[in-house]
């Protein structure tokens, strides 16, 4: 039997290999994707960003218990943590929070690390969500490493991104920068029992009343001021990003925030919202591939020896990058 | 082209609760260029397992303090073959007793560390035997 037929039939072995192969970027995972790409597109794709230590694997921890419990859905998490940029090694260790899931058949949990990829994920995190979405798991969760302000990379990848945040991180002002919080569609404040947490969702709130203005009357300096709105096209209803607070460690307010996703991916099926995203995550994923292929033909055709005398002429100072890059580019088209 | 590493799982099966030396071993695998999955205390043999066959990892490495090694690394060992991951390599690190040495080797244990290792052995051995 094939690799694929092995993988529909829900042979985890033959899975966990699958991944690996892919992580590795061998041909035999190029093959099996190949074969499995008309079995994906079913899955719900939740993407679980934010900052190191805000919570997120005791949040993925309890949102996939709350899956299994209540929902009876087959669950897949990814779970990324950064390579050393030194050593290329990593310790992954996004399982410590997740023990409450071992032991159910219906629960697959991968750690990855990043291999130099700067995203948040890693290459060939897209991939092996392709592969679970064959596999049957109804819900694909991708925790990315803990991200400063633009690891973004999770937002198209994902159908739905939850972006994590603790109290005490930071102000109003890192609330309106452009980055993480922007690609948000539910922002979930995670250790509520913390002192500070009304200041955090205060700052995250007017943030997206600055992003989302909704018909107000100000008073200022005692005379009143309407504050005008944008007109809305009518045909996509607008998705402005819920709030949501929780305490992973303790399960509060997860089943809310089961209810908001739920909730999201319902207003992205009811327009064109669901559609457009998978059309952007499979253009990213055509784009890298094309860029690659022709990376690899262009050293094909260009020898060692030919680039390695183009350099020499940069180095030198005797041409410019630009102008090396032309020459190359043209000796190949002769 | 493909572009391989060495994937270890470190775990603490068992009730002790002492993980320094593991996350010891933890850190000097990583800085030899491998990819730790750490998985925390009071581990089951079953998780472990589970852990081992998801991760799909080339190495398993067991730290155990407790005096519970007889017990659990067979156990482990079992569910690793019938989970078809005979190919995985077990490694014990712990207090472990000279004649218990010889016994968790003939059941297929293949290396095992007492105080005082030396983390750069370890690298050595496990590298050894992935790598053949």
């Amino acid at each position: 039997m094939t690799t694929s037929q092995d993988i529909l039939n829900g042979n985890r072995l033959a899975l966990a290999k699958l991944l690996t192969k892919i992580e590795n970027n061998a041909p035999e995972g190029r093959d099996a994707l190949i074969e499995l790409f008309p079995h994906t597109g079913k899955a719900h794709l939740i993407g679980v960003t934010g900052a190191p230590g805000t919570g997120k694997s005791s949040l993925v921890n309890q949102l996939a218990l709350h899956y299994r419990k209540v929902e009876d859905k087959k669950i897949a998490i990814l779970a990324v943590d950064p390579s050393s940029p030194f050593t290329g090694g990593a310790v992954l260790g996004d399982r410590v929070r997740m023990r409450d899931l071992s032991g159910d058949e219906k629960v697959f949990i991968r750690s990855m690390a990043t291999r130099g990829s700067l995203g948040g994920l890693a290459q060939s995190t897209a991939n092996m969500t392709q592969v679970f979405d064959a596999a049957g798991f109804d819900i694909v969760i991708i925790e990315t490493v803990g991200a400063g302000q633009s690891e973004v990379d999770v937002a198209r990848l994902a159908h739905t991104t939850l972006v994590v945040e603790a109290p005490g991180l930071g102000d109003d002002i890192q609330a309106i920068k452009a980055g993480i919080l922007e690609i948000a569609d539910i922002l979930v404040v995670n250790k509520g029992d913390r002192p500070g947490v009304e200041n955090t969702e205060k700052a995250l709130k007017s943030m997206l009343d600055l992003a989302h203005p909704t018909e107000k009357i100000f008073r200022h300096h005692g005379k009143s001021m309407n504050v005008d709105v944008p007109k809305q096209n009518t045909n996509t209803k607008l998705w402005i990003p819920p709030i949501q607070r929780t305490i992973s460690t303790e399960g509060v307010g997860i089943a809310e925030l089961a209810e908001l996703i739920s909730k999201h991916a319902t207003h992205l099926l009811s327009g064109e919202g669901w559609s457009s995203r998978v059309r952007i995550r499979l253009q990213v994923e055509m784009e890298a591939l094309i860029q690659e292929s022709l990376m690899n033909r262009f050293r094909q055709d260009i020898s060692k020896e030919k680039y390695d005398e183009v350099f020499e002429k940069v180095f030198q100072r005797n041409i410019s990058p630009w102008e090396a890059v032309k020459m190359l580019m043209n000796g190949r088209l002769k | 082209m493909t572009d391989k590493k060495i994937r270890v799982l470190v775990a603490k099966p068992g009730l002790d609760g002492h993980d320094r030396g593991a996350k010891v071993v933890a850190r000097a695998l990583r800085d030899a260029g491998m990819e730790v999955i750490y998985t925390g205390l009071r581990q089951t043999p079953e998780m472990i397992a589970e852990a081992a066959l998801q991760e799909d990892v080339d190495v398993v490495g067991l730290s155990v303090l407790s005096g519970a090694h007889m017990a659990l690394a067979p156990r482990i060992m079992e569910l690793l073959r019938s989970n078809g991951q005979s190919h995985v390599k077990v490694f014990i690190g712990g207090i472990i007793p000279d004649e218990d040495l010889v016994r968790l080797k003939e059941m297929g244990v293949t290396g095992v560390y007492g105080p005082g290792a030396s983390t750069d052995d370890i690298i050595r051995d496990i590298k050894e035997t992935v790598t053949g």
